[in-house]
């Protein structure tokens, strides 16, 4: 953990090869000495649980910090997010090029909008 | 009513020193516990807020990102699969720092450069530009990311630490205060009660004394009357000597 914070922690990423490409391009992706990489690309042919594992090993790693899901993946494996609890690693729902960004579904958001009047929001 | 819930104790008066003292120990605690839940609530809704800002400038960021992505596409040709494939070593990673609020790390999320850029080559023959382009949203998309996740990090914690303040301060105030307040109560009762046993048996004690006083009194009359004189009572030191009982020879 120690040696993680260190060296600087990764971020992962789950979504279609679009969203993936991108941010492997914005410099974040690697692959570690296990030939693991930090990044899953989801295509029509990516099973649910293929997803919900990944996921959890992400969740696993020492060395990732923050793990960015494509709000249509994340909706797929919604029971595995909500019931990541800790702070760290971070999970962030992006929005993908197909869908936009849908605030009510967020599970962040969610929690968040129980506090906050309706005109807050907006 | 008060002999159900209360600590148990023996109902004297260093009793009623220590409860209090341990009163007012919690009433402390308790005032102190309740501003540092309102400063952490303070804070809890100055992030509730930014994140709400953050997520939806990101859906903007995002939008951008995608769009510039396209761009390239169209110019460069499917670069995505040479992208997947030469992955290597990360660039862009995060440390993190810790931030201190009344008590609670928060954790804060920095990013900073590690090694050089691996598509340094890509789109070289054709679409440089838009591939630039591309990048340097995706670099911005990531920032921002990257604060909305200690945001969201520091909420959740937040959201934890709350949740936990306030139970302490609930149970201080309707558990404990009240549970020493009655013990106090019991200890001021038993105290009177006892003080009120004492005073009535210092008046039963009065009263029998008395009684045997005006007795005795009417003995001696009786005494006087019948002519022994009873002036002073009868000294034992100058009787008669009496005999030795044990060391006879």
């Amino acid at each position: 953990m120690a040696l993680a914070s260190q060296k600087g922690r990764l971020i992962a990423v789950i979504g279609d090869e679009d969203t993936c490409t991108g941010f492997l391009l914005g410099g974040i992706g690697e692959i570690n000495k296990k030939r693991e990489p930090n990044f899953l690309v989801v295509d029509k042919n990516t099973s649910v649980p293929d997803i919900e594992e990944a996921f959890r090993s992400f969740l696993k790693r020492e060395d990732i910090a923050i793990i960015l899901i494509v709000q249509n993946v994340a909706e797929m494996i919604r029971h595995v997010i909500d019931s990541h609890v800790q702070p760290i690693p971070a999970v962030l729902e992006i929005p993908s090029k197909e869908c936009p960004y849908d605030a009510n579904k967020d599970s962040i958001l969610r929690r968040a909008k129980g506090m906050f009047s309706a005109e807050d929001l907006r | 009513m008060s002999g159900k819930d209360r600590l148990q104790v023996f109902p004297s008066r260093m009793a009623m020193a220590i409860m209090k003292a341990r009163l007012k120990g919690a009433q402390k605690g308790h005032s102190l516990l309740k501003k540092k839940a309102d400063a952490l609530t303070l804070r809890f809704r100055q992030i509730l807020k930014k994140i709400i800002e953050t997520k939806m400038t990101m859906g903007e960021v995002m939008k951008e990102s995608a769009f510039s992505l396209a761009e390239a596409k169209f110019t460069t040709g499917d670069f995505s699969h040479m992208v997947i494939q030469n992955v290597n070593k990360a660039q862009l990673k995060v440390r993190s720092k810790k931030d201190n609020v009344a008590g609670v790390l928060l954790p804060i999320f920095e990013s900073f450069q590690d090694g050089t850029d691996s598509y340094e080559l890509t789109g070289l023959s054709r679409g440089g530009q838009q591939i630039d382009k591309l990048k340097k949203n995706y670099a911005k998309a990531v920032q921002l990311l990257i604060d909305l996740a200690s945001l969201q990090t520091s909420f959740v914690t937040l959201d934890e630490v709350i949740k936990i303040t306030n139970r302490r301060v609930n149970a201080i105030e309707h558990v404990i205060i009240p549970r020493i307040e009655r013990t106090l109560s019991y200890i001021t009762s038993e105290l009177d009660e006892m003080e009120r046993e004492e005073f009535y048996r210092l008046k039963k004690i009065q009263e029998k004394k008395k009684k045997i006083r005006a007795l005795e009194e009417k003995r001696k009359a009786a005494l006087r009357e019948s002519g022994i004189e009873m002036k002073e009572a009868p000294n034992i030191l100058e009787d008669d000597e009496d005999a030795d009982l044990l060391f006879t020879d």
